[in-house]
């Protein structure tokens, strides 16, 4: 059995009087794809963003590889280098090129020669089809283009695990399948990833396991096979059943006879 | 117009100017460096600091810099304290410029989207880091056409020093015509060297402001 990488122990957070996640545990073996669906409020996102301790818990512990990272005397600029964050809106630095946007942390923070950081993040570009657009600007690319560049950012940093948190969710539909291309590329040589999404056909193709969130906790939780076909909670049912239409029935009077 | 005339005027004109100059841009200078950490401490919003600076701002940027100027020109001294004149113009021109200043830069950081520095931060980088490489640049390349508007507007509020005595280019030319009565040759003076003085920052502002913001904004 794999080895457990990251775990989460009854974790909250909250701001001010509103509580945002309760007495929350998960725990995340290497080489899963595990993918976090909820309705938009339910804290997927601060979720994320605490496990690389951009947002500070109340309660609870985060380990990652065994050592606890939510700790006062964590470093966490060693711990965020181990976990790579893919954001909604890209969040490219828009004042410096594709290239320089994906060597600049790996030089600045890994202190590596120029010379090496670049032809990592070229082989990098090249696997999502980006190599021609190395010197170009964020302004200059599209969004899916953008994400990818973004992706490929994360990755630079050779990251323990990889945090995506909605990375689709500002994209046009056929920019959607290039982004959701790269990231079951990754699944498939076997990266770690969480992945906060509202695809629901993605996170079927992609995940070895689903979590369902709602109100700052996990609700359900399953293969995707069982989640998707035999949703056990109400709660689950009822949000899988707004991404299904039924097929209407027309009048009669309109039968035949299209407006 | 007499061109012989206004040749002869040639050299104290001159010689306005580089006072001119000299005061205007140890202002501009002083008013980057004062209107920069303003903008920090602002930003930061460090205790007492912060709300001192605050009301510097509103003070400096609501009064008229003649106003300011007569405050510590004849003011000062009433007060035991008393300035050169040509002191007290840059002095003057940095309290002015800084308020104005520190308002740009302020636009400038808050233009940048917290996502950005937090992306920064995920990615590893120390604060430090960030700030230098990220917050820094993008909030400058915002603050940019703000900025050279300011220098434009600080190098010209310098004709009222004339009101102190200090010898620029307004008083150089409103003297020789009380002298002389040689109005036109002196105004078309005047404003030829105030274009000499001006039309240098416009145009090499705006090359900068390409390059620096080329990246995010495009040609």
């Amino acid at each position: 059995m794999a080895k457990e990488l990251l775990k989460i122990e009854h974790i909250t957070k909250s701001f001010d009087e509103t509580v945002i996640l309760r007495d929350l545990s998960l725990t995340v073996k290497e080489g899963e794809v595990l993918v976090i669906v909820g309705p938009s409020g339910c804290g997927k996102s601060t979720f994320l963003r605490c496990i690389n301790g951009l947002e500070t818990i109340q309660e609870g512990s985060i380990y990652l590889d065994g050592e606890k990272i939510n700790d006062r005397s964590a470093n966490l600029e060693k711990v965020r280098q181990k976990i790579g964050m893919v954001f909604q809106n890209y969040e490219l630095f828009p004042h410096k090129t594709v290239l320089q946007n994906i060597t600049m942390a790996p030089m600045l923070v890994q202190k590596k020669p120029k010379a090496e950081a670049e032809k990592e993040a070229l082989s990098l570009l090249e696997r999502v089809g980006l190599s021609d657009r190395k010197n170009f600007y964020p302004r200059q690319l599209s969004g899916g283009q953008k994400q990818r560049v973004a992706i490929v950012r994360a990755l630079a940093m050779h990251p323990e695990i990889l945090l995506f948190d909605e990375v689709t969710a500002a994209l046009d539909p056929e920019m959607v399948r290039e982004v959701l291309d790269v990231m079951l590329d990754l699944a498939k040589e076997g990266r770690t990833m969480i992945v906060v999404t509202h695809e629901m056909s993605f996170a079927r193709a992609v995940a070895d396991r689903i979590v369902f969130m709602d109100g700052g906790n996990i609700v359900e939780e399953g293969t995707p096979s069982e989640f998707f076909d035999n949703p056990q909670t109400d709660r689950a049912k009822k949000f899988l059943s707004t991404f299904s239409f039924d097929r209407i029935e027309k009048k009669d009077e309109y039968a035949g006879n299209p407006i | 117009m007499d061109l012989e005339v206004m040749k002869e005027y040639m050299p104290l004109y001159r010689e306005a100017f580089f006072l001119t100059m000299k005061i205007g841009w140890i202002g501009i200078l002083g008013a980057v460096i004062i209107g920069f950490a303003a903008a920090v401490v602002r930003l930061l919003k460090i205790p007492v600091l912060h709300r001192i600076l605050g009301a510097y701002i509103e003070l400096f940027r609501n009064t008229p810099l003649l106003v300011q100027l007569f405050f510590l020109y004849f003011g000062l001294p009433k007060l035991g304290l008393s300035i050169s004149a040509p002191f007290c113009g840059a002095l003057g021109l940095m309290l002015l410029g800084g308020a104005y200043m520190a308002e740009t830069f302020r636009s400038g950081f808050e233009a940048i989207p917290v996502l950005q520095t937090e992306t920064a931060r995920a990615l590893g980088m120390s604060k430090f880091q960030t700030t230098v490489h990220v917050l820094l640049p993008e909030a400058l390349s915002v603050s940019m056409p703000g900025f050279t508007a300011n220098m434009i507007f600080l190098l010209k509020e310098t004709s009222v020093f004339s009101a102190i005595s200090l010898m620029d280019l307004m008083f150089t030319a409103k003297d020789l015509i009380g002298l002389y009565f040689r109005t036109v040759e002196c105004l078309t003076l005047l404003v030829v060297f105030y274009l000499f003085l001006l039309l240098p920052v416009s145009i090499l502002g705006s090359i900068v402001e390409r390059r620096v913001r080329y990246a995010e904004f495009g040609a």
